[in-house]
């Protein structure tokens, strides 16, 4: 049986038709010549031939497929009686469509994100070098562990016996001049390795090597896709031209193509990092490793790889005379190497699939309300059904119109549904937060179509099968029977809603529970007091003074110290600061042992490390972070680099109990360091966003002494400028800034110019994208359930029009009717609530990552949304029941 | 077989064709021409005959088959074992009416 026949049945049909009246045209011919009369002929003639109709069937059966062609019947049946039912047909289109338009949407997101390989060759060999150190105390607080110093790059890189390539790489920025505008610019430095590990090559030009790593040679740089076609036109020219990279020229060596990241950094410009080999100490940990394993190495033999090489490192490198390798021991580094996708993806898969999950409720909802629509329908078909039934249709084939006629809702719903999502997409992706990584990737595919089509077939079956085996069942001849239109309604046909809306409500409850979670998390962090004030009045800025542009440290201060001067003579500035991090900022903090003069460490060389910054004067009364005793650093104390320190009350409470017992205590960093003297304790601030905890902080001036470098004074040269004014963020208020900045210096570029508002609303970005989406699902879920309670509840009231004519001829108050219906509406409703909060307390415990402040059994939680359930079951039963006590009796018994 | 046989002096259409058969059977097999349809549909099907429209001898339209290749050697082997099967049923029969 071939498909082509199958398609031209129709013509060969037509042909047969004509070879048929061809036939019996010669054949009548031949009757007259043989002397009857033509009407007689004729008939001779067809009688000769024999059942026309019947041979052309038997043809027709030969080419067809009949399996197919019934189906294609039914199909056509089925679309005509929904185009028959329009009101019936668009809602539940309608719901279908939102229900997998937005399934289809998430879908999307975690597949792009969370299932589709990285956008590098072989990406499943790529791993991340981390390393815990649980014996390092205060560790705790950097959130990625403990990275690599430069010594223990070159310790793996060079012993190791799992890696393909090893490399390290670290992000930063660097101001460009001599192209336009002093720019500043994203900066990926990198070892050699990094670029043979991620294994993209160049779209122009060649990588950096190994002979671009040595120190001394010649200075070079790649460049990203998109800086090249910003700055450079997408010019073959640009390979192989200087540009000024911190007032130092570098040459352009390749540039690497679109898309193009390191890990998740993306940069505008890759530089060497090109380590001085011989002049490295142990320490110095602020690299991320990366690197590519052997075929067939499993990263549990990485990790004892690392392992073995740890004692090497501490035994090949020193951290200067008199100084132990041996010390690290006690810091207990363990390699804790993971897949790459891992580190990019990071903890978002939490976030993503709890949404996934919301929204497959939502679905699972959408698909009861379809349900107790296409019960509704099939009731009231069951006429057609038991006709159909006793015409000789079997009981298989009425559950296949049935069930086809659901598919199809089901396919329709899901085409339109992917228009929902093509839509939603563009709205999460808008809304999504900045920092969900792999946001450029998110697209549809193969995979994500797939996703939609089976969605809509399997929600098809799903609202499709319960009334298909309800009403096809053999009890036809009973409904011919009986189907007149006084029957009353049995309680058993009211079983399947029922316990659908109960299903309902219960989805819908478990949906407004997670979404009161998050409410009230977004509640808990905008309660936490950050440690800064009026966010949106906070102006600031990334500045960095190169050192080829400005080499002294005391100039730096100084033009430092004129910028804010400048900047607060700004109308409507009033105060302006500078430090080396504004909090949540993202930038890596530096931090070391501190150790406390009062204080013995046992083992002589140990203190916990601690996060330190650097601030300028009046930096805390811009930011409006309370100093809680003591006082401010001024700038005589700066610029005579007078030994002095701040630290936060937690720091403070920890060490000597009190804040005001900390004034005039000493601290420094490690041993042959001067002592620093405690002036101001400083409120706690949530350096790392306001969802963790406060770490403690040691505050040092800008610019202080320098027992170890080429210079003996040591000065931040980037920092982030803060202003506050009433003014931040319009056009006319930013250009004063930069002119107030240039006019110091004309080669500083402004670079990262946002309002502290914006910043915060970044580290927040996380819970209210899933507030806001469980916002949605909960919405919905709560609509829906409503629209299902009232649903059922109407049928009802329509379905009993002659029981309630009855009671209200025998008179029943209208009050009673109505308060009986609204019952019936919150009984349905409370069982739904009951199974609900038993569903929530055990999903909710999924979401535990995802809370703050509050635990997944929140009680407020729990005591208001039932609450506002029933309160919406009641409107939703109140509503029909209304029009059930304003039945008019005798309209009601003579309807009959 | 019988179809394949009236076509191999030649192409003809569905009127010949049942006719041809009910004379060439001295009309034994007495058949209601309409049957003949599905048997040529049949045989198309397996490429055994083609098909062509033309016009019959006094004008009409009518489509005519003609026997294939295929057709040809199909008719040849099908006669001979229809030989072989009518010789066994006649030697089994022969020496039961003697």
């Amino acid at each position: 049986m071939g498909w082509g026949r199958f398609f031209r049945r129709a013509k060969w049909d037509r042909e047969r038709l004509e070879e048929i009246e061809s036939y019996v045209e010669i054949e009548t011919d031949e009757n007259i010549a043989r002397g009857m009369p033509v009407g007689e002929a004729r008939a001779a003639a067809r009688r000769k031939f024999g059942n026309s109709t019947r041979i052309r069937e038997d043809i027709y059966r030969m080419n067809t497929i009949a399996y197919l062609d019934t189906l294609g019947r039914d199909v056509h049946y089925s679309l005509r009686t929904l185009r028959r039912a329009p009101g019936f047909t668009v809602i539940a289109l309608l719901t279908i469509a939102i229900g997998i338009g937005a399934n289809t949407a998430v879908f999307s997101v975690i597949n792009s994100v969370l299932l589709r390989p990285l956008h590098y060759p072989r990406a499943a060999e790529l791993v991340a070098l981390r390393q815990v150190a649980p014996g390092a105390a205060g560790l705790a607080s950097f959130s990625d562990g403990l990275r690599l110093s430069p010594s223990m790059y070159f310790t793996y890189s060079e012993q190791n016996r799992s890696f393909q390539s090893l490399g390290v790489w670290t992000t930063g920025t660097a101001n460009v001049t001599g192209l336009a505008e002093p720019e500043q610019v994203r900066t990926v430095g990198i070892s050699d390795g990094v670029l043979q590990a991620l294994g993209v090559p160049p779209a122009a030009g060649r990588w950096l090597l190994r002979a671009d790593q040595v120190p001394g040679g010649r200075e070079t740089a790649m460049l990203s896709y998109g800086y090249w076609q910003r700055r450079f036109g997408g010019e073959r020219s640009a390979i192989g031209r200087r540009i000024l990279v911190d007032s130092r020229p570098r040459e352009i060596v390749g540039v690497m193509p679109r898309g193009f990241q390191v890990v998740q950094a993306e940069a505008d410009l890759i530089v060497p990092l090109g380590f001085e080999r011989s002049k490295l100490p142990l320490a110095g940990f602020y690299l991320q490793g990366i690197a590519r394993l052997r075929p067939g190495v499993t990263i549990a033999r990485a990790d004892a790889d690392i392992t073995r090489m740890l004692p090497i490192w501490m035994d090949s490198w020193s951290n200067g005379p008199g100084t132990n390798g041996r010390f690290f021991e006690a810091w207990r580094i363990a390699p804790a190497i993971r897949p790459l996708k891992q580190e990019v993806v990071g903890s978002v898969g939490n976030v993503l699939w709890v949404v996934m999950g919301t929204i497959g409720l939502v679905m699972l909802i959408a698909c009861a309300n379809v349900t107790n629509l296409l019960l509704v329908k099939a009731e009231s078909r069951q006429q057609e059904l038991a006709v159909r039934a006793s015409l000789g249709a079997g009981w298989v084939r009425i559950v296949r119109v049935l069930l086809l006629e659901s598919m199809l809702l089901g396919l329709m719903g899901g085409a339109l549904g992917i228009g929902i999502a093509v839509g939603g997409l563009r709205l999460l992706v808008a809304i999504g937060p900045a920092n969900l990584p792999r946001l450029g990737e998110i697209s549809m595919d193969g995979r994500t179509l797939l996703f939609t089509v089976l969605l809509s077939l399997l929600s098809g079956l799903f609202f499709g099968l319960i009334p298909a085996l309800k009403y096809a069942g053999p009890r036809i001849s009973a409904v011919l029977r009986s189907a007149g239109r006084t029957q009353s309604v049995s309680r058993e046909r009211h079983r399947a809603r029922n316990l659908l809306v109960v299903a309902q409500v219960a989805l819908a409850l478990v949906l407004m529970v997670s979404a009161g979670l998050m409410i009230r998390t977004f509640q808990a962090l905008q309660a936490v007091d950050p440690g800064f004030t009026g966010a949106a009045h906070l102006q600031t800025m990334r500045l960095s003074v190169p050192e080829s542009l400005v080499a002294s440290p005391e100039q730096v201060i100084r033009i430092q110290n004129s910028i804010v001067d400048k900047l607060a003579a700004i109308p409507g500035v009033t105060s302006a600061g500078f430090g080396s991090a504004m909090p949540m900022e993202g930038f890596d903090s530096g931090w070391n042992e501190i150790f406390a003069q009062d204080k013995i460490y046992p083992g002589g060389e140990f203190a916990p490390l601690r996060l330190f910054k650097y601030v300028s004067p009046g930096f805390f009364h811009t930011a409006g972070t309370r100093i809680v005793a003591g006082r401010d650093l001024t700038w005589t104390e700066v610029y005579g680099h007078r030994p002095v320190a701040m630290v936060s009350e937690n720091l403070a409470r920890e060490l000597w109990g009190s804040p005001s017992a900390a004034l005039g205590k000493r601290i420094r960093e490690f041993p042959p360091m001067p002592w620093r003297e405690v002036i101001g304790v400083i409120e706690d601030v949530h350096e790392n966003g306001v969802h963790e905890k406060a770490p403690g902080i040691v505050y040092w001036p800008s610019m202080m002494d320098n027992i170890f470098g080429p210079s003996p004074l040591n000065v931040v040269r980037k920092m982030t400028f803060v202003v506050r004014s009433d003014r931040t963020g319009t056009e006319g208020f930013l250009n004063q800034v930069r002119q107030a900045v240039w006019s110091v210096n004309s080669s500083l570029p402004v670079a990262s110019v946002r309002t502290m508002q914006e910043v915060y609303g970044q580290s927040l970005a996380r819970t209210s994208f899933t507030l806001v989406m469980l916002g949605i699902a909960g919405a919905m879920a709560l609509v829906l359930g409503v629209i299902g309670i009232y649903g059922v509840i109407s049928y009802t009231v329509s379905q009993r029009r002659r029981e309630i004519g009855i009671r209200l001829a025998l008179g029943a108050p209208q009050g009673e009717l109505r308060r009986m219906f609204v019952q019936y509406a919150l009984v349905l409703a409370g069982i739904g609530v009951a199974i609900g909060l038993g569903a929530a307390l055990g999903l909710t415990q999924l979401m535990k990552s995802l809370l703050f402040g509050i635990s997944p059994m929140d009680p407020p939680t729990y005591a208001v949304v039932p609450v506002v359930l029933m309160a919406a079951a009641a409107l939703a039963g109140y509503l029909p029941a209304r029009r059930a006590a304003s039945v008019d009796p005798t309209e009601a018994l003579r309807a009959e | 077989m019988l179809v394949l046989q009236t076509l191999i002096l030649g192409a003809a259409h569905g009127h010949t064709i049942a006719h041809a058969i009910e004379r060439g059977s001295d009309d034994v097999l007495q058949i209601e021409h309409g049957s003949l349809y599905p048997a040529l549909h049949r045989l198309e099907n397996r490429g055994w005959i083609a098909s062509f429209w033309g016009t019959s001898e006094n004008n009409r339209k009518a489509r005519y088959y003609r026997l294939t290749p295929a057709g040809r050697e199909q008719l040849i082997t099908q006669t001979a074992r229809w030989d072989q099967v009518v010789r066994a049923i006649g030697r089994i029969l022969k020496p039961a009416s003697e």
